[in-house]
């Protein structure tokens, strides 16, 4: 009898945190979607943004051109590192363990500390002031580790037989890792670049003080821009214009959801693969 | 002339490694730099245990002290609502979900992953603070639900490396369903649930824009539950845009203090990591 009790006592609140978890996703999108939704109009997707039409257009344009730079950084910088870390680095090397280190210390930094050192650093000490260019060389080393361990994971997981078939037919190990290695790690890199547009896509603290918070297309990477995240914050804050702020919510999880379903995709392929 | 580019090309991988090594060498040293001083001429330790916050007055005050309570308080909220409930779905998609729901499950999990805070923040403004006010309950209840996703993930992936013979072996021995699971298999994975523990508590403490929604953000010393607190992190960022000379040294500082509670908790990962199996 008691050991029937404990299997019941158990199994409820298994399943209550599961069905808790479950409501409050739910109860958090729809909330986000029926407040947002019928505030959704054209007159938000207008080129230009002023005090009476607080258009979300320019922001999503910024969004993207921001996402843009910080991979154009992020990306060779990190699939290098990776191939670095397990094409060429000999088993025991010592500044192996310490990129490890490194990389796993960045990945807990929080993005307001990042948002500081792009402050102090490319803002304050390069001179380039709340620019885009800013935003994005602090965006790049935020998702550095995001990127270097997904493509380390996806180099890692192809099979070695590649490797020495391209050196048994006489390829060097440049032509190998480039010709041979890296198209095979691809789905995997790629997987990890989705997340870190996600994350961009997101992020407000590291930008407030980096980027700025203009609310017009940048004609320059040295311009202030907002992306949509930074948008929604500032909308919110100011408290004028809940209605568009929920509206940029809802765009702002459309996104989300978008590139949960491409990675999902990506991830399952590869699944499928190996 | 090929062995040229072979030799250039692994010195720009070798390079590229190098960078994420640079990057925490500038961020410590600009942040070292910034602050320190700061925290001299104020005393580290009126500084770190001052209980006022009044940099704008004159003689200025600059004690952070309710900033750290805040934070360990708010920290501590959202751990007691998001630890029970994370591990337990945690358990109940690695042991007990059948699977058709789970697959319908494990996406809108990851989805939780990736909402932005800003989104929580709206959230938590609109549907928490009518019930609870802009208090510390309101930013433990959104932090709470915020690093749910974290610790499932983390916790799922721990009980699903513990080798299968342990609950066969725990049936064998006449211990039911979930007698096995939550006395064999979780104990079996408790380092892993540990990690996945110290990884929610990293996001709460660095979680800064969904805090400022909700939390109230008064720089005084935290009451009761049911008042507002401010966070390390909501100070840099309330401030940061009109502080000026020690004023702003003194934000860098706080900068300091946290980046120090995010290296301690990340070396406590680090060693958690490498003693359990995943």
């Amino acid at each position: 009898m008691k050991k029937k009790a404990f299997e019941h006592f158990m199994a409820f609140i298994t399943w209550t945190a599961a069905i808790i978890t479950v409501c409050t996703l739910l109860f958090l999108v729809g909330f986000i979607l029926v407040k947002g939704i019928p505030h959704i109009k054209p007159s938000l997707f207008s080129l230009t943004y002023n005090s009476e039409n607080v258009s979300l257009m320019p922001a999503l344009i910024s969004t993207v051109l921001m996402t843009l730079l910080s991979l154009v950084i992020a990306v060779p910088l990190g699939v290098f590192a990776a191939i670095y870390l397990t094409e060429y680095a000999r088993r025991g090397n010592k500044a192996v363990g310490i990129i490890r280190i490194t990389t796993e210390t960045l990945a807990g930094i929080p993005s307001i500390v990042y948002g500081l050192f792009g402050l102090l650093f490319f803002v304050t000490v390069l001179g380039w002031g709340f620019s885009m260019l800013a935003g994005a060389f602090t965006l790049s080393i935020m998702i550095l580790p995001l990127i270097i361990r997904s493509s380390e994971e996806a180099l890692k997981a192809v099979s070695d037989a590649y490797r020495e078939g391209a050196f048994g037919l006489g390829a060097g190990k440049l032509r190998t890792v480039f010709r041979i290695v890296l198209p095979s790690a691809m789905p995997g890199v790629l997987a990890g670049v989705i997340l870190a547009i996600g994350r961009i896509t997101g992020e407000t603290a590291a930008l407030i003080y980096t980027a700025g918070t203009v609310a017009q297309i940048p004609t320059n990477p040295l311009h202030s821009a907002r992306t949509l995240s930074v948008h929604m914050y500032t909308l919110s804050r100011e408290g004028l214009h809940m209605d568009a702020a929920y509206a940029t919510a809802v765009v702002l999880l459309t996104i989300v959801v978008l590139i949960n379903t491409i990675s999902a995709r990506i991830a399952k392929r590869v699944g499928s693969k190996a | 002339m090929d062995s040229l580019k072979e030799k250039i090309m692994s010195a720009i991988f070798f390079l590229s490694a190098l960078v994420s090594i640079l990057a925490i060498a500038l961020i410590c040293l600009f942040l070292l730099v910034n602050g320190i001083p700061a925290m001299q001429k104020i005393g580290l330790f009126n500084f770190l245990l001052g209980q006022e916050w009044s940099p704008t007055d004159t003689p200025a005050a600059f004690g952070i002290f309710p900033m750290i309570l805040g934070s360990l308080y708010i920290t501590a909220g959202a751990m007691l609502i998001g630890v029970p409930i994370g591990v337990l779905a945690a358990v109940f998609l690695a042991r007990v979900c059948p699977k058709k729901l789970y697959r319908a499950i494990k996406p809108g999990v990851e989805l939780l992953a990736g909402i932005p805070s800003v989104v929580y923040g709206l959230f938590g403004m609109a549907a928490i603070v009518p019930l609870t006010g802009n208090s510390i309950l309101s930013a433990c209840i959104l932090l709470g639900i915020m690093i749910l996703p974290t610790i499932i993930g983390v916790a799922e992936s721990a009980i699903r490396a513990v080798p299968e013979h342990y609950y066969e072996g725990a049936l064998a021995l006449g211990a039911g369903h979930y007698r096995s699971v939550f006395c064999v298999l979780l104990p079996a994975a408790k380092s892993g649930v540990f990690a996945a523990v110290i990884l929610g508590v990293g996001r709460a403490i660095g979680e800064t824009m969904a805090v400022i929604m909700v939390a109230g953000n008064q720089a005084r010393m935290p009451v009761s539950l049911f008042n507002g607190a401010r966070t390390l992190t909501s100070n840099i960022v309330l401030e940061m845009g009109y502080a000026a000379e020690l004023h702003r040294e003194a934000l860098i500082a706080t900068g300091v203090v946290l980046f120090v509670f995010i290296l301690i908790i990340n070396l406590s990962f680090s060693a958690l990591k490498s003693r359990s199996r995943w």
